[in-house]
């Protein structure tokens, strides 16, 4: 129940995939047949990751290497694009590193930076949104939804405020795509990144959605693919999986988010009624049908995890602990968890193969691992043990 | 991750609990830092004659807490205050590079107590 941090690729994925990565290895510039049946079958995946998110075109799709790369392609290309217009961008506290970063290196290239504060919930505050954009801002990065906590954002809103600027919306949808539906026409969005490997697609693949009137510069340039924004030979295998795995995911989304609602409902439920000093991360209703993020008082989560582990279930946690960096997840600093709060938190991603009775077997060794976590702890109150 | 013996102590740690009459008391480490343990020693004949401990913590800091109770048990004060951290860690196989400075506290957690100990020596607690 670890599926955001690593999903495996839908078989039917890899059955699309076979033909381009065995006899099919023509390069869609070619211009003999075997260049104009890649050329096809490139053009194919477009449209049907443009399908995924309402796109206008499939010219409004650029594929990229992954949704780090989109990342950096939509914030880097329109500061370059835009920095004799302004120099100030508006992000959250809560992206995920690939938004941070970029920000953070564009600070020492002469750009202002914001931060925006999120809630207890980690909705991005709207109030600070509006004072923070000036004549200055040129973009404003969001996330369609945070991967830690669940957390959807109510983009529409937020583009809304963001155009009456005249201002760029950038929306990181890699957490979301696949699960949610994002209709970019609808919710107004100019730039979207979109993953493969989170819906169950190949890594090392991914696009970036460019509304038809939004100018940036390009991260890579070369024999001018991708209309220019974005030089490289096309790596097709993945490229025709990328877009199976959008094609399944819109057809499936309707009933496979519906079942993943049900099941994270009665995860979290069975997580926390039976547990006292037991805690949600995020919003109960507004957050993504696989993610459920809990915590606990008084221990620590690589340890829950290490128990969990032991009888074969496989989950995440937010602690310092397991990271390579001693700090707790900035996510959970942001949503106002104070160190020893965000040590002992968990979290279930749930995906296609998670069943209902994997559920209740984590539902029913959960109250002894937090029983016997306690009682080792210090911190716990002696009336709780009793 | 771990060695097959940090996990051996984290599945089935060793003199886990507390000494209501403890004749030393050591807590190292804070819950913002994500670790932090208590050892309790009863003391008899300069020996430690029981040991115990309660940690909050990653599975490391856990294992270490059950090793130094282990290694300490038995020993005179002398000889335990000669138990240093990386004797915690190599009777444990080893620990992860980055565990060993955060999630390593147990020996300090041990001194605390003996030094606890000490102090306290001939006065009633």
């Amino acid at each position: 129940m670890d599926h955001t941090a690593g999903r495996t690729v839908d078989p039917r994925v890899i059955e699309a995939m076979l033909p381009y990565m065995k006899s099919l290895c023509g390069n869609p510039s070619s211009v003999h047949s075997f260049g104009q049946e890649a050329r096809q079958a490139l053009e194919e995946a477009r449209t049907k990751v443009a399908e995924l998110i309402n796109a206008e075109s499939k010219e409004s799709i650029f594929l990229t290497s992954g949704a780090t790369e989109s990342n950096n392609m939509a914030i880097k290309g329109v500061a370059r694009r835009s920095r004799d217009h302004g120099r100030h961008i508006i992000t959250s506290s809560i992206e995920h590193m690939s938004v941070l970063n970029p920000c953070k290196f564009l600070m020492t290239k002469g750009f202002k930076v914001t931060f925006l504060p999120v809630d207890q919930y980690g909705f991005v505050n709207l109030t600070s949104l509006e004072e923070e954009l000036t004549n200055e801002t040129i973009l404003v990065s969001i996330m369609y939804a945070n991967g830690e906590i669940g957390t959807i954002q109510p983009i529409k809103e937020i583009s809304k405020m963001v155009h009456r600027k005249n201002v760029y919306l950038h929306v990181d949808a890699a957490a979301a795509n696949g699960q949610v539906l994002i209709d970019v026409n609808n919710e107004d969005i100019d730039l979207l990144t979109i993953s493969s490997n989170d819906m169950y697609g190949p890594k090392g693949v991914g696009a970036l959605y460019i509304k038809k009137s939004t100018r940036l510069e390009p991260l890579i340039h070369g024999g001018g693919q991708e209309r220019g924004l974005r030089s490289g030979t096309e790596n097709l295998p993945s490229i025709v999986g990328f877009g199976k795995a959008a094609e399944i995911a819109k057809e499936e989304m309707p009933t496979e988010s519906e079942r993943l609602k049900t099941l994270r409902d009665r995860l979290i439920k069975g997580l926390l009624d039976p547990i006292p000093y037991s805690f949600l991360n995020g919003h109960p209703t507004k957050r993504l049908p696989n993610n459920a993020a809990v915590r606990y008082s008084f221990i620590e989560g690589e340890s829950i995890l290490l128990d969990l582990d032991m009888k074969g279930v496989a989950a995440s946690s937010g602690s310092a602990c397991t990271a390579k960096t001693l700090e707790p997840s900035h996510v959970l600093r942001a949503i106002g968890l104070k160190h020893e709060e965000a040590h002992g938190s968990l979290l279930f991603t749930l995906g296609r193969q998670n069943t209902e009775e994997e559920v209740g077997y984590v539902i029913s060794i959960m109250p002894d691992i937090v029983k016997r976590l306690r009682e080792m702890s210090p911190l716990t109150p002696k009336e709780l043990m009793k | 991750m771990y060695s097959e013996k940090v996990m051996e102590h984290f599945r089935n740690p060793r003199n886990m609990g507390e000494i209501p009459d403890a004749d030393g008391v050591g807590t190292v480490g804070n819950p913002v830092c994500g670790d932090m343990m208590t050892v309790y020693i009863k003391v008899k004949d300069n020996h430690i004659d029981d040991i115990r401990f309660k940690t909050f913590g990653c599975g490391a800091a856990i294992a270490t807490s059950s090793m130094v109770t282990e290694l300490a048990k038995g020993k005179t004060l002398e000889e335990a205050k000669k138990i240093g951290r990386s004797d915690v860690a190599d009777s444990l196989g080893g620990l992860p590079k980055v565990k060993m400075h955060c999630s390593n506290l147990a020996a300090d957690a041990l001194h605390a107590a003996i030094e606890d100990y000490e102090k306290h020596k001939g006065t009633k607690r």
